[in-house]
């Protein structure tokens, strides 16, 4: 007779820890390709849960920002040490949500975990390459430095969902910022899996936290927030329902940082995640700090 | 009761400067008519007296701007070499220099700023910032962008500038766009728009190629014209956090790339250990100068509840021998508010202040009778909830309130929605450091304030906006973005 696998009850990842939706609401993930089939029953987050996601990242700011980029480095190369612990099921999960042959889906882990690894070595660097000291006309120590804006709302892209997802979400945190992630609403497998993740590596709670569900309900929430610094909307290009000009536009009343998604005029496409990313994404997410001292004796 | 030590009054004479009956708009090279032929007074607010008649630029003028800058760009400025636009900065720089007492003259006569700070301050700067950027032109790649291929311009650029620094306004908006290769449509603010026009003829006089740089004087809807025009690539704004929400709520769903300086709240903290007669110069000159007609003011000192009584005797010492008057007496510390509707707004604010139960103190000071005018104000018994704590002021009126220990003057600086600026004064650098690194703020004056410089980044955190502007980083603004990943 066949083993009876055991199921798994996917939950959401909220300040280090995997609580149900407060809505008690799920819905059915199904694989992608011609014959789609059960996957998953994912929590369907709310917007309490986008809430309470914002106020755990709140919360490690300070300890996540106030870190050593030197210690930063060490525990996001860490996350990459334990995903290549989880290749295979990570393997399992991207193959199943997108759909795609078992090959193509080890390129796209393959490159999830480089991408994280290339991030890793970012946090100590940052300051040299986008700061600097400014030859101003007077006695003054004047340095520019860059500093994380403080809480960034991510669409995670909603077809790559692991390469597009890691993507997204190191760039964010690499300085010092936390993030509140909106899973690809139908590939959320790949992203729950990182959650256990992060769990299980040295990423403090809060500093990532990741909610499955719909994204055209999620994302004004999140946009909407008056304690969100920044929100990234890449994932609303082929999101069902989601106007990225109706988020930008709410993201205004508390002059958020808003990185558009890819695409010219209003269209919005989701970008090709393989190449090697430039700062642009980092750079979105910093703030410039200005100290002047004065100079004498 | 004389003491024979008062100033005599030495007035700067207005004669450098030539003022017309009336202005038109600055379109493709030419002073051009509005199209509907609206126009509007600018006053001199030291005594209310009207200087010219301005055009009112229509949305049709607008247009016209738009579409002089879009050919310049297309045509002559896109195409040229770094290094030949970077001449003709170069070439601008010059001319300020040379006209400085001219522009100094008119800046003061306009915008009512004692002329020792529009000669000494405004004007040096911005000539500074041309001759920085001008130097930029031809040394794009190396401005570390991080972007793919070849640094390139964004095309036509919208500007819409503040009353309080006219002319440094429009060279801090002006001069990194036109370096990067962009054309521009500037607008102005509606109460000090004499010095921008001023500026039209130096561009003139630099032979800056015609559609380069367009001014359109105008107000609100005028502004409203230029950053929702559909032409228009990127919008640069410095004003209020409100205008600012309007224009982002605008550009969204658009390509069209936003940068904003807006209000602030700063707080000027000074600690136990500080210099005290060096901090309090610092708390004057962080919130008197300019009649505290600045977003980076340090309109809120928070002084270490143990020195606060010293610190408060010391600076009302001080502000005992600060001029209040005629801002073209070089001798005068202290102008006129910009405008009767700025002059009732701080009013407004300052009632509710005593209103709220804070305790309002001013030198005493002989006004003039004509004009607008506020005398040096500061309000004590202040807690944060209050109006005079949490919303920018915008003229020279002070909150004093009390912090114990390090942290609270962290938490305390940091609970306004804004971001701007902040001073620490304090003898231990450990501490300066320390309070630096915590401080949600753009710019940290350490044992200083108010200090500006063409090389040196200048923005907000929060609600204060997003960008710089001024050095390496404030040339991003204008510059391609490269790969969108």
């Amino acid at each position: 007779m066949a083993r009876v696998d055991v199921r798994k009850t996917y939950k959401l990842y909220i300040g280090g820890k995997f609580p149900r939706s407060e809505s008690g609401r799920s819905y059915e993930v199904v694989s992608q390709g011609r014959s789609p089939a059960f996957l998953a029953n994912a929590a369907q987050g709310s917007r309490k849960d986008v809430r309470d996601a914002v106020v755990a990242a709140r919360g490690a700011v300070a300890g996540w920002s106030g870190a050593t980029a030197y210690n930063r480095g060490q525990v996001l190369y860490r996350v990459a040490e334990v995903a290549e612990g989880r290749r295979d099921q990570f393997v399992a999960d991207v193959a199943a949500a997108e759909g795609v042959t078992r090959p193509r889906a080890e390129r796209l882990v393959d490159a999830a975990i480089d991408r994280w690894v290339w991030y890793a070595g970012w946090p100590d660097k940052l300051a040299q390459v986008l700061g600097n000291l400014n030859p101003v006309a007077g006695p003054y120590l004047n340095i520019s430095a860059p500093e994380p804006t403080g809480v960034v709302g991510i669409l995670a892209p909603q077809r790559s969902s692991l390469l597009g997802l890691i993507s997204v979400i190191a760039p964010a945190i690499v300085s010092g910022n936390t993030v509140v992630v909106l899973a690809s609403e139908e590939r959320p497998l790949p992203a729950i899996t990182l959650s256990e993740v992060l769990a299980t590596s040295d990423v403090p709670g809060g500093v990532v936290n990741i909610i499955t569900g719909r994204t055209a309900e999620l994302a004004p929430w999140l946009a909407s927030h008056q304690d969100v610094n920044a929100i990234d909307l890449t994932g609303a290009a082929f999101a069902q329902g989601v106007d990225w000009a109706a988020l930008e536009a709410s993201a205004a009343d508390s002059v958020k940082r808003v990185l558009r998604p890819a695409g010219t005029g209003t269209d919005a496409i989701e970008p090709d995640f393989t190449p090697t990313p430039s700062l642009r994404r980092v750079r979105a997410f910093l703030e410039t700090k200005t100290v002047w001292h004065p100079k004498g004796t | 009761m004389p003491t024979g030590f008062e100033y005599a009054p030495a007035p700067e004479s207005p004669a450098v400067v030539d003022i017309a009956s009336s202005y038109g708009l600055f379109i493709g090279g030419d002073f051009v008519d509005p199209s509907d032929g609206a126009s509007f007074k600018t006053l001199n607010p030291a005594t209310g007296e009207a200087l010219s008649d301005v055009s009112e630029g229509s949305a049709a003028d607008v247009d016209a701007a738009v579409r002089a800058a879009r050919r310049a760009y297309d045509r002559v400025w896109g195409p040229m070499s770094g290094a030949e636009r970077g001449k003709y900065l170069f070439r601008i720089a010059r001319i300020l220099q040379e006209r400085a007492r001219e522009f100094a003259v008119l800046e003061t006569l306009d915008n009512g700023k004692p002329i020792k700070e529009s000669r000494d301050v405004d004007i040096p700067l911005a000539a500074a910032h041309f001759f920085y950027h001008a130097g930029w032109a031809d040394k794009l790649e190396y401005a570390g962008l991080g972007n793919a291929g070849k640094p390139a311009p964004l095309g036509v650029i919208g500007q819409v500038i503040p009353w309080n620094f006219p002319l440094l306004m429009l060279s801090w908006k002006i001069a990194p766009a036109l370096a990067a290769g962009n054309t521009v449509v500037l607008k102005p603010a509606e109460t000090t728009p004499l010095t921008a026009l001023l500026f039209a003829q130096v561009c003139q006089q630099a032979d800056l190629p015609p559609g380069v740089v367009n001014i359109v004087t105008g107000a609100g809807e005028t502004g409203h014209a230029l950053s929702s025009h559909p032409d228009i690539d990127k919008i640069a704004f410095t004003g209020s956090t409100d205008v600012g929400k309007q224009i982002a709520r605008s550009v969204a769903g658009t390509r069209k790339r936003l940068t904003l300086e807006l209000g602030g709240k700063g707080a000027n903290i000074v600690y136990d250990d500080a210099a005290l007669d060096q901090a309090v110069e610092g708390i004057v000159s962080g919130i008197y100068f300019n009649q505290g007609h600045v977003c980076c003011a340090g309109s809120r000192l928070l002084v270490q509840e143990s020195i606060a009584d010293d610190v408060i005797a010391r600076l009302k010492r001080r502000l005992g021998t600060l001029r209040v008057g005629d801002p073209m007496d070089k001798n005068t510390d202290v102008g006129a508010i910009n405008s009767a509707e700025q002059l009732a707004r701080i009013t407004a604010l300052v009632e509710a202040g005593e209103a709220e139960g804070a305790t309002r103190w001013s030198p005493p000071c002989d006004l003039p009778d004509r004009g607008y005018w506020f005398a040096p104000t500061v309000f004590t018994n202040v807690s944060q909830a209050h109006r005079v704590a949490q919303e920018e002021i915008f003229g020279p009126v002070l909150s004093v309130l009390t912090f114990r220990t390090p942290a609270e003057a962290v938490a305390k600086a940091n609970n306004t929605p804004y971001g701007l600026s902040a001073g620490i004064w304090s003898d231990k650098g450990s501490r300066v450091l320390w309070t630096a690194d915590r401080l949600r703020a753009g710019v940290v004056w350490a044992n200083s304030f108010n200090k500006f410089d063409p090389t040196s980044p200048f923005g907000g955190y929060k609600e204060s906006g997003y960008g710089r502007e001024g050095g390496r980083h404030g040339l991003e603004a204008y510059v391609a973005a490269g790969s969108e990943d």
